[in-house]
């Protein structure tokens, strides 16, 4: 039976990079069929909260649970599971749009890769560019592609980490697009984003983070920066009257 | 099994496919193993007359600072693109990504050694038709014991500042043992009488630290690429 989760548990999780504190005893939950954005400033934590769900980094304590199994045992049938596009977008300049996807696809071990290639080509746009090096391509074509990328073996967590990045608008709204059909589809996506502008209305759920903390989660059924700043201010405030006292 | 062997010529092939693109690796390899075997002529050959026994020797340094130089050169490509992280993310034995690495390290290494041998045989006049058959096997067993560590070092170190200063440190400590038994083997088959025992003495014990590396390597990737 393939490996599948219908819901992604973070438990009292923290992560150390020597003396310094990433993530500091963060809990959340996420179910099937949802958009979950991580927001914060710059260093919050957001990167690194990725990179564990992801698998590539280990939680100094606390654990990850997808569904009834956590990323020891449950392993290559759960990175099969995942989706990761990451700040840095994970292709070979020197190969063309279509070498790329083809070798994820074979690495992936996807029935039919051609196929497969072919249809991402198209949904990121570049159907016609698909046999040009990616050196020769813009950001934004880049993005597109290393979403494609992403999305090629139908993953049921896709985690984005500034999924908005070089995009023009009408790439940036295709992109909504297609991440709330992901979403009817019943995946899990998680995005870490600073464009509150393109993420209002998209997400279902928002986790703030700052220096490690999470700050809030919360439905998004309001104006999400009005939400952002006060979550953000209210964090600052604390521990200073904590010190006051 | 399949589906090791599967991901291991997927992420060798598309090695090679970057590096005939880009040829960087192979030309800057060959370009700096040639140069280091015309140093040594221009030091060690005087009137046409080479030093005994230096080719075996000459050889093998050219072929460690050639391999030293192209393995830093493979991970700083997926260093530079992040893509170690997306290899990484493959459904897969994590294991067959290393194997794969290291095939493309070893075709690219054979490249190196298909210009060196011709050289050291033109110039320090060494009998590289005497035993072919022998030096093949020395030289493919010395490079898959020498490739087997330093790719497990190069793709460990692929996060550290001082990357390619630590590598070497590293690899050539535990890498002498492949490097003096590829020297004493190539030697013994380069006399002017061929000394087929000792070549096979050397080569038996080329092929067990062959065995023990690539066990080693193979056991400790994943714990040690994982964060």
């Amino acid at each position: 039976m393939e490996f599948d989760f219908e819901r992604l548990i973070v438990d009292d999780v923290s992560r150390h990079f020597g003396r310094r504190r990433a993530l500091n005893r963060v809990s959340l939950t996420c179910g099937a069929g949802t958009i979950l954005g991580l927001l914060g400033p710059n260093g919050a934590g957001k990167s690194t909260l990725l990179a564990i769900l992801s698998t590539l980094l280990a939680p100094s304590s606390g654990r990850v649970r997808y569904g009834d199994h956590d990323a020891r045992t449950a392993g290559a049938a759960l990175r099969a599971r995942l989706g990761l596009l990451g700040h840095d977008l994970y292709l070979y300049p020197e190969l063309t749009a279509r070498e790329n996807l083809e070798f994820f696809a074979r690495l992936y071990g996807l029935a039919r890769p051609r196929e497969r290639v072919d249809r991402a080509l198209a949904n990121a746009g570049l159907a016609d560019r698909g046999d040009d090096a990616v050196s020769g391509f813009s950001r934004g074509m880049r993005q597109r592609l290393a979403l494609e990328r992403a999305l090629l073996h139908g993953p049921r967590l896709l985690l984005l980490d500034e999924p908005f990045t070089g995009l023009d608008d009408a790439s940036g709204h295709a992109l909504v697009t297609r991440l709330r059909g992901l979403r009817d589809e019943g995946a899990i996506v998680i995005a870490a984003t600073h464009d509150l502008d393109l993420a209002e209305g998209l997400l279902d759920e928002v986790a703030i983070l700052r220096e490690g903390r999470l700050v809030r989660v919360t439905r998004t059924d309001g104006p999400l920066r009005e939400r952002y700043r006060d979550a953000i201010m209210a964090a600052s405030v604390a521990p200073r009257q904590e010190r006051a006292r | 099994m399949r589906q090791f062997l599967r991901v291991a010529w997927v992420v060798m092939r598309k090695d090679l496919t970057v590096e005939m693109r880009s040829r960087e690796i192979v030309y800057t390899t060959v370009f700096f193993a040639a140069s280091c075997v015309l140093v040594f002529a221009f030091a060690l050959v005087r009137e046409g007359r080479p030093l005994e026994d230096a080719s075996a020797g000459i050889l093998w340094i050219s072929i460690a600072f050639a391999g030293t130089l192209g393995l830093g050169r493979t991970f700083e490509r997926e260093r530079h693109t992040e893509t170690l992280r997306a290899l990484m993310l493959a459904p897969s034995d994590r294991p067959a990504i290393y194997v794969g690495k290291l095939l493309g390290i070893l075709v690219l290494m054979a490249i190196v050694e298909a210009v060196l041998v011709p050289m050291i045989g033109l110039l320090f006049h060494a009998p590289i038709f005497a035993r072919p058959a022998w030096l093949v096997a020395l030289l493919a067993a010395g490079t898959v014991g020498f490739a087997s560590v330093g790719t497990l070092f190069a793709a460990m170190l692929v996060r550290a500042r001082s990357r390619d200063v630590l590598l070497p440190v590293l690899l050539y400590p535990i890498t002498i043992p492949v490097i003096i038994a590829g020297v004493r083997g190539t030697a013994a088959i380069f006399q002017s009488t061929p000394d087929e025992p000792m070549a096979r003495f050397w080569a038996a014990l080329l092929v067990f630290f062959d065995v023990v590396f690539v066990t080693l390597s193979l056991w400790t990737f994943e714990p040690l690429m994982t964060e």
